[in-house]
Order: C-alpha cells, then sequence, then structure tokens
C-alpha cells in the first residue's frame, strides 16, 4: 500500500505543483476555477483513454508513439505557458492598477485562462496517463485483495492535491503587487525544464542526435528520481544527466520568452497614457 | 502589441518544434538486437550484455497481462509497456559499465542490469 503511495505520488508531483503555480498565477481572474478544473477534467478523460490505447500508442510511429506524443504534448505546454507570460508582461500592470481599483477583487477582463487550463489539462494527461495504468494493473492482476495497494494509490492521488494546495497558498503568501512577477518568472522556468523534457523524448525516440552529449553527472549528489530531485525537475528543469541539446533548449525557451516579454511590455509612455 | 506578440510566440514556437524534429532517425548499420522478457513481474534474464560502442535496439516484452514502465535513468529512457506487448528502445552507442533498468511498477522485483563490455 505504501509502496503504490509512494509511486502514485511521484507521478503525479509535476502536475500538482503545476496546478498550484498556475492558480496563483490567475489569483483574481473571474472564472477560473472553472477554467482549471475543466483543465483538470479534461486532463484525467484524456489519460483514462489514453491508457485504453496504450499498446496501439506505443507501437505507433516504428515503436516511438509514446515518445513523440510526450514531445508534443510538451511542446504545446511550452507554447501555451510563453503566451501567458508574454500576455502578462504586456497586461500585468493594467491587472495590478484594477485589482488596486478594485480592491483586490476578483478582476472580470479577459485573460489568458484557455493557455493555462491546456498547459494543466496536458500536465494532467502526460502524468495520469501512467496513473491510469498502474491502478488498472493492480485491480486487473490482484482482484479483491488489490484493495489496499488502490486504496494506496488513491492517497498518492490525495498527497499529489496537496502539494497543489501547498504551492497555491504558499504564493499567496506574497504580497499581490509582487505576485505576478514571481509567477512569471516560475512559469519561465517551468516552461524551460519542459522544453528540455521534451528534448529527452526525442533522443530517445532518435529523432534528435545531435549534441547527446552528457553536460554533467551530478545523479551521486541529487538524483532526479528522489522527491527533492522530482520537485526541482519541474520547479527549475533539474536534471541529473542533461545531455547537449537539453541544456541548448532550456536556455533557449528562457531567451526566447524573455525577448518576446520584453518587446511585449508596455513603455513608460503606453502606461501613463493608459491610466 | 498583444496580438503581434502572440504571432510572433506561435512562429517561435512553430520554428524551435521544426529545429528539434530536423534530426534523422539514424538506422545503425552495426546495430545489436536485445530482448528481455518481464515475466512475473521480473526480468528475465535479469542481467544481459552487450558490446561497448555500438547502437542498441532493446526489445522489452512485458508478457505479463499488466502493464510496466521500463525506465532507466542511466540508460535515459522511460516507456511504458502495456500488457502482453513490447515496448523497443533505440540505445546510443555506450561505455562499458552496468546500467540499471527497472520496472517502474513493481520495483521491488523487476529489476535488471545491462552489462557493457
Amino acid at each position: 500500500m505504501l509502496a503504490a503511495l509512494i509511486i502514485v505520488f511521484r507521478e503525479v508531483i509535476e502536475a500538482g505543483l503545476i496546478i498550484g503555480i498556475v492558480l496563483a498565477a490567475t489569483r483574481v481572474v473571474a472564472y477560473r476555477g472553472w477554467w482549471i478544473g475543466g483543465g483538470v477534467a479534461a486532463g484525467t478523460l484524456g489519460a483514462c483513454i489514453i491508457a485504453v490505447f496504450a499498446g496501439a500508442l506505443t507501437a505507433a510511429f516504428a515503436g516511438f508513439g509514446q515518445e513523440l506524443f510526450n514531445a508534443a504534448i510538451l511542446g504545446v505546454a511550452v507554447m501555451m505557458l510563453t503566451w501567458h507570460n508574454v500576455w502578462m508582461a504586456s497586461h500585468g500592470s493594467e491587472i495590478v492598477a484594477e485589482m488596486k481599483a478594485a480592491g483586490e477583487a476578483v478582476v472580470t477582463g479577459k485573460s489568458t485562462l484557455l493557455a493555462l487550463a491546456v498547459v494543466v489539462g496536458v500536465a494532467v494527461l502526460r502524468e495520469g496517463f501512467e496513473v491510469v495504468l498502474f491502478l488498472y494493473g493492480i485491480i486487473a492482476a490482484e482482484g479483491g485483495q488489490g484493495t489496499g495497494v488502490f486504496i494506496g494509490g488513491l492517497a498518492g492521488l490525495a498527497l499529489g492535491a496537496a502539494v497543489s494546495a501547498l504551492t497555491y497558498f504558499g504564493l499567496l503568501k506574497i504580497p499581490s503587487r509582487y505576485l505576478f512577477a514571481v509567477t512569471s518568472v516560475m512559469i519561465a522556468f517551468l516552461a524551460a525544464g519542459l522544453a528540455a523534457q521534451a528534448i529527452a523524448f526525442l533522443e530517445q525516440a532518435n529523432a534528435i542526435t545531435v549534441l547527446g552529449n552528457i553536460l554533467w553527472d551530478s545523479s551521486d549528489i541529487l538524483s532526479d528520481t528522489s522527491l527533492l530531485g522530482r520537485i526541482l525537475h519541474t520547479l527549475i528543469g533539474y536534471t541529473d544527466r542533461p545531455t547537449g541539446m537539453q541544456g541548448l533548449a532550456y536556455l533557449a525557451t528562457l531567451a526566447v520568452m524573455y525577448g518576446l516579454m520584453k518587446v511585449a511590455a508596455p513603455t513608460r509612455q503606453e502606461v501613463s497614457y493608459r491610466r | 502589441m498583444s496580438m503581434v506578440s502572440k504571432r510572433a510566440a506561435a512562429l517561435m514556437a512553430f520554428s524551435v518544434l521544426l529545429f528539434c524534429c530536423y534530426g534523422v532517425p539514424q538506422a545503425g548499420a552495426q546495430e545489436v538486437a536485445l530482448t528481455i522478457t518481464i515475466k512475473n513481474h521480473r526480468f528475465q534474464p535479469a542481467e544481459i550484455k552487450a558490446p561497448a560502442g555500438k547502437p542498441i535496439k532493446l526489445t522489452v516484452k512485458n508478457e505479463d497481462p499488466t502493464p510496466e514502465e521500463f525506465e532507466s535513468k542511466a540508460l535515459r529512457v522511460e516507456k511504458v509497456i502495456a500488457g502482453n506487448s513490447e515496448g523497443v528502445f533505440n540505445l546510443r552507442p555506450l561505455q562499458p559499465g552496468r546500467y540499471r533498468f527497472v520496472g517502474e511498477y513493481n520495483e521491488a522485483t523487476a529489476q535488471g542490469h545491462l552489462v557493457v563490455e
């Protein structure tokens, strides 16, 4: 039972962190609960569907369907996170001004909720797929005797939800005028880490072979399968044995996002004009 | 501005994807084919040997009715293999050494090593 708890928790920790960050980044946006809840629901449904077709997915693309699928949805998540950050760079100051005017009440303006709902959906889909297969395996193999293990798995899921809550309420401790700056930086590093993960899947599928040299091996110091390693893996993209291409993708994502945010940010004149 | 930045973001992301996918899958001329089987949540054989410096095509057959996630940090692979099916892994040429792999769903029993000499 404890083993099942640990396995499931390990799988859902990334999605848990991402949901917490997204909730914080959309703190003042109306209807965000529906959008983000919808993302979780869609991701869960998608995970169940993909689990049913797991065999077909694995066999697709000369046996590398799973890798290419993972890389593709990670790519989508990176794009959506970039869109959100660029949008916030251009509209963030308006939102903060509106928050002040409305006494920090909910802001009704349009936003990037769709992008973030997709990010949440993708995170749940990717890891949920493995959890669904794991739990299915237990039920199929053990029948009634698997109940304890199954409950362990559910407890692991609950712990993942607790990670979301901890992340969210932790971030809310940040004064609201800094909150979006903090979430933007977190989202930038999250996106860079996901881009590096996408590269790992493309390398596994042999779709990328250049710059495959290992940059460093810090698995003895901090394995990225350990709990802290997993958390840092999501938050800053920590990898204990990154390849050159992963490093390049990581830095390129950060650089491109920073550049686009600079371009999108209103100049001082524009800000004072809008006010 | 936001329209432009959205387009720029989409364009940037697309070109990154293109760049990433540009690599060509390589069919190794002297590729070594290896097979291991998962049965009762154990690898058979639990230790396989491979020559150093040659690309390896590793086929993992899962003969259990339940799915298994084949994972090796050392070999940089992870993939779910459905019950009663198989998964293929293309490994780059490796340095001599012992490379550990596990079945993540049953890590207590599903453990093995690839010994490269």
